[in-house]
């Protein structure tokens, strides 16, 4: 029987992480995933998990030893947000390129500036060219379940690549829900041991990691770590699949919420999904034929299967939770739009940025954008986007 | 993915190439010949050396090989010309050709 308990974003996460018991954890805090180490460095100091902790000097550092650990041979983690994510920017580069099955544990906040706190996803969008497969949750419960997941995919011998495991924060990391946790016994079963083939403290075989590639290589080691971000895409699907006998819990690359028959739909990632819901109840009462996706996995971009969700509606609202500033739209809207192109789509679209800095989206917010779409209103006459909500 | 690194060149497709360009070998740095580098070159005058070895240490590529406890020729396969081991020697015994391999 699952385990029911009442947790934060940040303590689900944490929770998994110690049914995992990952081998180091290099981490520097930064709101607002500062509790995540905390919670790990409470673990260990309680023995209930044999983690190594290494405490660093920054998010730069933190990630050159999350690297460090994962190419000897650990399975290693790190949790940060914000300007602490961009700070490992280049590293980011490296975990990915030199194929290294890490975990990132992302607390969504905005980036500087002005400064602030508060969620929004500029972030991760920040890092969405690095080579990372991106996760995001809308609840408590999808961030502890993707965590779960998140291992499995990241060593699995035709991905090797890292995961960013990806939730609003304080909307998710600080608010306390109800969440079906697994057995630990059970998490460590479907999680398994780590066990690299190669690894730099195996003596018995000497290897380098990382080395220098001419312009007589570089092109070819690029094509191949595409190649794994697109062939990641049938193994996280193998991995919910599996998850769903273990936990009853379906996950995809995206979620179709009322979509069936929807002529009218929003696409939207993270928490501000739940709000939009509501607003889909509340004008499916009204008859109106209103749906919703909502964006679990945006790297790989699902953009084939994004555009087959799409091929009946007549509309749709590309909600961003981060702008671009490319003049344009917000980058969640510019890959849609770009999906429907390439699979001659053509719905009207448009394209709103919403929520940024921890900005409140209420349900009568987004009951505003399918009232615009329903109406035909969807012209942009200032700019090509919509800035949800801002004082005009 | 495992691949012997003799095997890896410039005319191998994208799928054979090693995971991250990982190197499963140890010690192939010698079959790099960095030498190729160089604009200028050190020369060693024997007759000049005392044996001092203070040049050893210096060289940031490991190309002045020592054979007891004497050190020999450089190894110009993979000096890179740099001076330093010129600017170390108390005796003039190095001295560097300039724009010659």
């Amino acid at each position: 029987m699952a385990i029911r308990e009442r947790l934060s974003g940040n303590e689900a996460v944490s929770f998994a992480i110690k049914q995992i018991n990952p081998d180091v954890v290099p981490a520097f805090p930064i709101t607002p995933s500062t509790e995540i180490p905390q919670f790990i460095a409470s673990y260990i100091a309680n023995g209930e998990i044999d983690t190594v902790f290494v405490p660093v000097e920054s998010e730069h550092s933190a990630m050159s030893a999350t690297i460090a650990a994962s190419a000897a041979g650990a399975r290693a983690l790190t949790a940060t947000s914000s300007a602490g994510m961009a700070l490992m920017w280049e590293e980011l580069y490296l975990a990915a390129s030199n194929r290294l099955p890490i975990v990132l544990t992302l607390v969504n906040r905005a980036l500087s500036g002005p400064i602030n706190i508060n969620a929004d996803h500029s972030d991760g969008m920040g890092a969405r060219d690095a080579g990372w497969i991106q996760l995001y949750a809308e609840d408590n419960q999808e961030a502890y379940d993707n965590m779960v997941q998140a291992y499995r995919i990241s060593e699995h011998k035709d991905v090797k690549l890292p995961v960013m495991v990806c939730q609003d924060g304080f909307i998710t990391s600080h608010a306390v829900q109800n969440i079906d946790l697994i057995e630990t016994e059970k998490v460590k079963a479907f999680v398994g041991e780590y066990e690299p083939e190669e690894y730099l403290l195996n003596a018995a075989n000497p290897m380098a990691v990382g080395p220098y590639a001419t312009s007589g290589y570089y092109m070819e080691a690029k094509r191949a770590q595409a190649q794994a971000m697109f062939d990641s895409k049938k193994v996280i699907l193998e991995i919910a699949e599996e998850f769903e006998k273990l936990s009853g819990r379906k996950y995809g690359f995206f979620e179709e919420y009322r979509m069936e028959d929807a002529e009218y739909a929003m696409v939207i990632m993270g928490s501000a999904a739940g709000a939009a819901k509501d607003a889909v109840d509340k004008l499916r009462e009204e008859g109106k034929k209103v749906g919703l996706i909502k964006v679990r996995m945006f790297r790989p971009f699902p953009a084939q299967e994004l555009a087959a969700a799409l091929s009946k509606v007549k509309a749709v609202a590309l909600m961003d939770r981060a702008d671009s500033f490319n003049g344009f739209s917000g980058p969640l809207a510019s890959d849609v739009r770009a999906a429907l192109f390439a699979n001659k789509l053509t719905p009207d679209t448009v394209a709103y940025v919403y929520g940024l800095g921890g900005r409140d989206v209420r349900v009568e917010d987004l009951e505003g954008v399918y009232d615009a779409l329903l109406r035909g209103d969807l012209a942009c006459e200032e700019i090509p986007y919509r800035y949800l909500g801002v004082r005009e | 993915m495992k691949t012997d690194v003799h095997k890896i060149n410039e005319n191998m497709s994208w799928r054979d190439i090693t995971l991250g360009c990982m190197v499963f070998a140890s010690g192939t740095s010698r079959e790099f010949s960095t030498g190729e580098w160089r604009v200028d070159t050190p020369v060693f005058h024997e007759d000049k050396c005392k044996q001092c070895l203070l040049c050893v240490p210096v060289c940031p590529d490991s190309s002045i090989p020592v054979k007891d406890e004497k050190r020999l020729d450089f190894d110009y396969d993979h000096c890179k010309g740099c001076g330093i081991c010129a600017k170390a020697c108390p005796f003039d015994a190095i001295s560097m050709k300039r724009g010659e391999k």
